[in-house]
């Protein structure tokens, strides 16, 4: 964990609502995919947790829905100013399981991270499959992206505009070695009743303070007590108990 | 005795600056990131006599200057904290430390302390009577006087180290309770706890918190913690904690003005784990702008 300032090299609006930020400075507390950094913004107490998408060397990507003040704050910030921010927060995925034909799966702003897994695992001679999951045409990001990388691309649209109709359930291939996922709960459910192999689920809580210090974040788990921020994200199958 | 050095009840505290309770772990998180033997010592996370997952998630909720939390107490019991936490303590604190109890009936309050007694580091015990009565119909202990005393009581008898009873601020007569905690035997006395608070999602027009109220602190709490710091120092001999929103060096002075001997830091820690340690090292040039010497000289120095 490093608290550092970074400054905006980019912010560019993807969709209507999503926004795609890079940003320059310390990365080297971030160390496994999945990750992600909290960051300070002004007028506001508590940090924002945001997924680290991609990063290389120095320069950072994030991306981010705008759904209140402070994703809002952050939309409005252009190349040159400065952030705040806790880095190399939380677990990761651990890409040791992923087999030689691993399957990711995105939803929404769970997209993300599974960018830059996908990337390090090709790097690894790895080729994943990824399927995306949106509610319809003009929310999809960053397909082509997974496409240049050489992933095999799967799109969902709940209104069928583009892709396979329905729920990422929907366009599960016949074959692959592992799952790796992260979206909203509900996804995250019933890729866990779907999915035939092991796999890594990331999770999302309120937080206090991002670093396991407050307990704001804690969740059961079959293994004992969790916190999200700093034993999670990124949950294993195995240890997931589902609430209600 | 450097200029920044205080008395607690006995013990010699290089500076008065103590994370407080919940918002610092059981250490080691803020030990891998700074060394924290540069604390006067810290508030580990409240204990109890049995283990508690605490309340339902979403525990946390955002306020202008501040945050509710409804933590509920989550912690692993007092057994596992003296066979699993004390010793990853003692490896990264060389200092006393201070032992945050809680408890749902006064026999509680008291296995747990008689426990923690026996544990060389435990320096004071902090007695957190915020929580509910299981036999008083769920209302705190800290809201009524008898009820808050009844606790000091029952710890005392269990052990020697300086009791600090730790008071909430959701009364309308604090002084009251502080001085039948103080002659109750208290050592000293620690406020404020948080406030109780509430948010509602406009969206979903639910609570925030799962647990729809939860305790609010930050900042924003601050008039309210010196204000009813100021009104315990006053009443009572032993030694007061001041605590609630503070968050600069400023604020220290400011608490210790108004008549605490030491002072606690919550919330700020939680949005920078580096908070108490930059407010350590920003007193000594704190002191110098406004022409303290030493800091013990303007403990309820308030004109
Ligand atoms: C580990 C983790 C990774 C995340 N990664 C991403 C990402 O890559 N891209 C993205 O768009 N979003 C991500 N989120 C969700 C993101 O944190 C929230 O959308 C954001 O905090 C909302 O802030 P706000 O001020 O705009 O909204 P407000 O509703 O005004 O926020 C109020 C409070 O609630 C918290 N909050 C609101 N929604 C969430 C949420 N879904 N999860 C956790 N806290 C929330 C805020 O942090 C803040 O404390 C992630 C969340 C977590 C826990
Ligand atoms: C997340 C969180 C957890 C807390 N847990 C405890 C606790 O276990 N025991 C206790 O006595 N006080 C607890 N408190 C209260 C603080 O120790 C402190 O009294 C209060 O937050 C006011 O200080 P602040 O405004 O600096 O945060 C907690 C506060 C927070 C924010
Ligand atoms: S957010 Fe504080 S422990 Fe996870």
């Amino acid at each position: 964990m490093k608290d550092v300032m970074l400054t905006v090299e980019g912010n560019k609006a993807l969709t209507k609502d999503v926004y795609k930020m890079t940003l320059y400075g310390d990365c080297s507390d971030i160390t496994a995919p999945g990750q992600f950094i909290n960051i300070k913004i002004d007028g506001l107490y508590l940090r924002r947790p945001i997924s680290v998408c991609d990063m290389n060397w120095n320069e950072l990507t994030i991306i981010y829905k705008v759904v209140g003040k402070g994703t809002e704050a952050l939309s409005k910030m252009v190349k040159g100013m400065e952030i705040q921010a806790l880095t190399g927060l939380g677990n990761g995925y651990d890409m040791a399981d992923a087999g030689d034909k691993p399957l990711l799966i995105g939803g929404g702003v769970g997209v993300p991270p599974l960018y830059n897994l996908a990337r390090l695992l090709i790097e690894k001679k790895v080729k994943p499959t990824v399927i995306l999951g949106f509610n319809k045409k003009d929310e999809i990001f960053y397909k082509k992206e997974f496409e240049k990388l050489g992933c095999e691309v799967r799109v969902t649209t709940v209104d069928g505009s583009e892709g396979t109709k329905g729920f990422v359930t929907d366009a599960f291939p016949e074959d692959y070695t592992y799952t790796y996922c992260c979206g909203p709960e509900p996804m995250l459910k019933a890729v866990y009743k779907t999915a035939k192999t092991s796999g890594q689920y990331s999770f999302e809580e309120r937080m206090g303070c991002g670093f396991g210090a407050c307990m704001g974040c804690s969740c059961k788990t079959i293994t004992g007590y969790k916190r999200i921020c700093k034993d999670g994200p990124v949950l294993r199958k195995e240890e997931i108990l589902w609430e209600d | 005795m450097g200029r920044l050095s205080v008395n607690l009840c006995g013990i010699e505290l290089d500076n008065p600056v103590i994370p407080a309770s919940g918002t610092f772990g059981y250490g080691y998180e803020f030990a891998d990131y700074y060394d924290i033997n540069c604390l006067g010592t810290f508030s580990f996370k409240g204990t109890t006599k049995e283990p508690h997952f605490g309340n339902p998630t979403p525990r946390i909720a955002e306020c202008t200057n501040g945050l509710i939390n409804s933590i509920g107490l989550q912690n692993p019991g007092v057994d596992k904290v003296i066979s699993e936490e004390l010793p990853k303590l003692k490896k990264c604190f060389k200092k006393p430390v201070m032992a945050n109890v809680s408890g749902f009936a006064v026999e509680d309050f008291a296995f747990t302390c008689e426990k923690l007694d026996k544990e060389e580091q435990v320096g004071w015990l902090e007695v957190n009577v915020s929580c509910p009565n299981v036999h008083g119909g769920g209302m705190a202990f800290g809201t009524n006087a008898e009820t808050a005393a009844s606790v000091v009581s029952a710890v005392k008898k269990v052990t020697k180290k300086p009791v600090i009873i730790k008071l909430s601020p959701n009364v309308t007569d604090i002084v009251t309770i502080a001085k039948a905690c103080e002659a109750a035997g208290a050592d000293g006395i620690s406020l404020i706890n948080t406030l109780l608070g509430m948010r509602i999602n406009l969206k979903t027009r639910k609570p925030v918190v799962a647990n729809k109220m939860g305790g609010f602190s930050g900042p924003a709490i601050f008039p309210v913690a010196v204000r009813m710091v100021y009104q315990v120092a006053n009443a009572v001999k032993v030694p007061v904690v001041g605590m609630g929103g503070v968050s600069s060096a400023e604020d220290v002075i400011e608490m210790m003005l108004s008549g605490a001997t030491a002072v606690e830091v919550g919330a700020a820690n939680l949005v920078d784990p580096l908070a108490s340690k930059k407010i350590i090292e920003d007193l000594p040039k704190t002191l110098d702008k406004y022409g303290i010497d030493n800091i013990k000289d303007i403990i309820g120095g308030v004109n």
